[in-house]
């Protein structure tokens, strides 16, 4: 499994990252690398095999909606880089 | 012996026996923590006032009653992913530089509530992802057995400060070994509970269907008091297990006999350091006269872990690690077009190598078009590795492997190839997929007088047999709070 330097770009797009030239071809390299190693997977007949997403058997827990204190406005907002008004404040997102 | 040199159940023989204080016990460790902490680097921070400040306390409290809990008064180390309120947690990223949590994880409340004394936040690889600790933003920890070496990952701070003298014990968590590979590497007991046995709550997640906290201690008895005190049920954390409390120090010293010990010969395959194959067979030696028997069995599927448990976890980290994006927390670039490239600048600028190459890898095996291929294929292979464990489990009580293919290796030796770095994880991560819990103890040195360590695996919630097992071994061999050759000058 070899993977091409658009494949890289295209997932970085995903991942909301940006990588550099020389880094998109090191990661093609390394990514490649560990998904070769994957590939032994395919090796293996699973078409009958149910997934385990969970070793436990988990189920949704579910409370009683009652009231109880939480973070106030001042602690949630506390290490926001920006805030103004009570709410987190992030770069214009429409003209 | 010195103060700071004793296990967490010698001190508390002390201290019931009013011989020493609570303030001297942790003054002993604060001056050994200036002592050698500069050649270590275990920790990120330290909260050595704030700590003899609260060892004043507990004496205080301790002097108008006749018992203590087993915990109280005892300084420990955190590793820094578990947030702690006023204190800096940054799971050694610069993404997270400046976060001071709004709430504290579950077990640094059981434990503070227990009277617990923190002496600081242990360094770690990067939001946990790595085998050696150097892929850590601040700084690189060393092994006290041997400086130019790696202390193991990713809880290679906790591992030293217990290895150097500079805890009593310490907290990590384990998602694909990262307990129990650094307490070999640093010769301490390290284990990783079953999953959902330790509430996660407030333990930044990695990968959350396979991350566990579980203790780093001196001895075996130390890490049935440790796991005693963090234990339980916690309704913030929806996969925690709600079961009748035990006390695993309980039935410690019962011994082996007529227990059956599985080895298998997919753990002692190709690359396996010839002294550690050595003394894993020594180990086998001392159970049999212990009286436990020896049983082959065998794995069908075990070459397939590794493979899934990069898929599994890299795909939930790439998933978990979304968060980070420079708006309600943590760091955020400065210079910026728009809101996609304040997302793209503050996540590339923020996140190390590692992190990045595993949420490409996460996000990749997510994809359309590679879901089946991968993350699925992964999930299915998990059903049968977790198969494969319960088929072994029917011919034996516990599992005796290797804990790590290797002794340490050197600081910068497998930096360079992430897979061969992948690599030494290959005896721990099948345990984290089946979600069974693992302990690590030393059971020698090798030619260089670094430890090995060995481990003991069983099936789920068998912790307490774990333990018994463990401690028969360290009584029988001696082989218990080793310590490093590091100086008190150093």
């Amino acid at each position: 499994m070899s993977l091409t330097r658009e494949d890289v770009t295209y997932v970085a797009n995903l991942a909301r990252l940006e990588f550099s030239e020389d880094e998109v071809t090191a990661l093609a390299e390394q990514l490649g690398a560990v998904l070769n190693y994957a590939e032994a997977l395919s090796g293996l007949d699973t078409s009958k095999i149910k997934a385990t997403e969970h070793v436990l058997a988990v189920q949704n827990v579910f409370r009683e909606d009652e009231i109880k204190s939480c973070l106030t406005n001042e602690e949630a907002l506390a290490n926001a880089p920006e805030s103004e008004a009570g709410c987190f404040k992030v770069p214009r997102v429409m003209e | 012996m010195e103060l700071y040199q004793k296990t967490i159940h010698q001190i508390n023989d002390l201290l019931d026996k009013k011989e020493v204080t609570v303030a001297e016990v942790t003054q002993a460790v604060v001056n050994r923590i200036n002592t050698v902490e500069k050649a270590t680097d275990a920790y990120l921070s330290l909260q050595t006032d704030d700590a003899l400040e609260a060892a004043a306390a507990v004496d205080v409290e301790l002097s108008g009653r006749a018992q203590k809990t087993p915990l109280e008064g005892i300084p420990y180390g955190l590793k820094d992913n578990m947030c702690t309120k006023g204190i800096l947690t940054t799971c050694a990223s610069k993404m997270l530089y400046n976060f001071n949590p709004p709430y504290n994880a579950a077990v640094y409340e059981r434990l503070s509530e227990d009277g617990g004394i923190l002496l600081g936040k242990t360094n770690m690889d990067e939001f946990a992802m790595g085998s050696s600790t150097e892929n850590s933003a601040y700084k690189k920890t060393r092994n006290p057995w041997d400086l130019n070496k790696v202390p193991g990952g990713s809880s290679g701070g906790s591992a030293v400060a217990v290895a150097a003298d500079t805890a009593f014990y310490s907290l990590g968590s384990d998602t694909g070994g990262s307990i129990r590979q650094p307490a070999s590497f640093c010769g301490v007991v390290g284990m990783k509970p079953t999953y959902g046995l330790v509430s996660r709550y407030g333990l930044v997640a990695f990968a959350s269907s396979l991350d566990q906290i579980g203790p780093f201690t001196k001895d075996v008895q130390d890490c049935a008091l440790v796991l005693n005190a963090i234990v339980g049920h916690d309704s913030k954390d929806s996969t925690s297990l709600n079961l009748k409390k035990i006390d695993y120090s309980q039935n410690l010293k019962q011994g082996v006999k007529g227990l059956k010990i599985g080895v298998a010969k997919e753990f002692f395959g190709e690359g396996l350091q010839s002294e550690v194959r050595k003394s894993l067979e020594d180990a086998m030696a001392i159970y049999k006269t212990l009286g436990a028997e020896i049983v082959d069995v065998s794995f069908l599927h075990l070459d397939y872990a590794l493979s899934a448990y990069y898929m599994i976890s890299s795909a939930e980290a790439s998933s978990n690690l979304a968060r980070y994006d420079g708006i309600r927390y943590g760091f955020r670039a400065e210079e910026y077009n728009d809101l996609i490239d304040l997302y793209k600048k503050t996540r590339s600028q923020g996140f190390g190598d590692e992190v990045k190459r595993r949420i490409m890898l996460g996000t990749y095996a997510l994809s359309s078009g590679y879901y089946d291929a991968y993350y699925k294929k992964a999930m299915q292979v998990r059903t049968i590795i977790k198969a494969d464990f319960d088929q072994v489990f029917g011919g034996c009580d516990v599992l005796l492997t290797p804990t790590a293919p290797t002794t340490a290796f050197g600081i910068g030796e497998k930096t360079s190839n992430p897979l061969e770095m992948y690599l030494t994880d290959i005896y721990t991560v099948p345990v984290n997929i089946a979600g069974i819990p693992g302990v690590s103890i030393p059971c020698g040195l090798d030619n260089n007088g670094m430890p090995i360590g060995m481990q003991l695996l069983g099936p789920i919630l068998s912790e307490e047999t774990l333990l018994k097992v463990a401690w028969a071994f360290e009584h029988e061999s001696g082989l218990t709070n080793l310590k490093a050759p590091l100086g008190t000058e150093v």
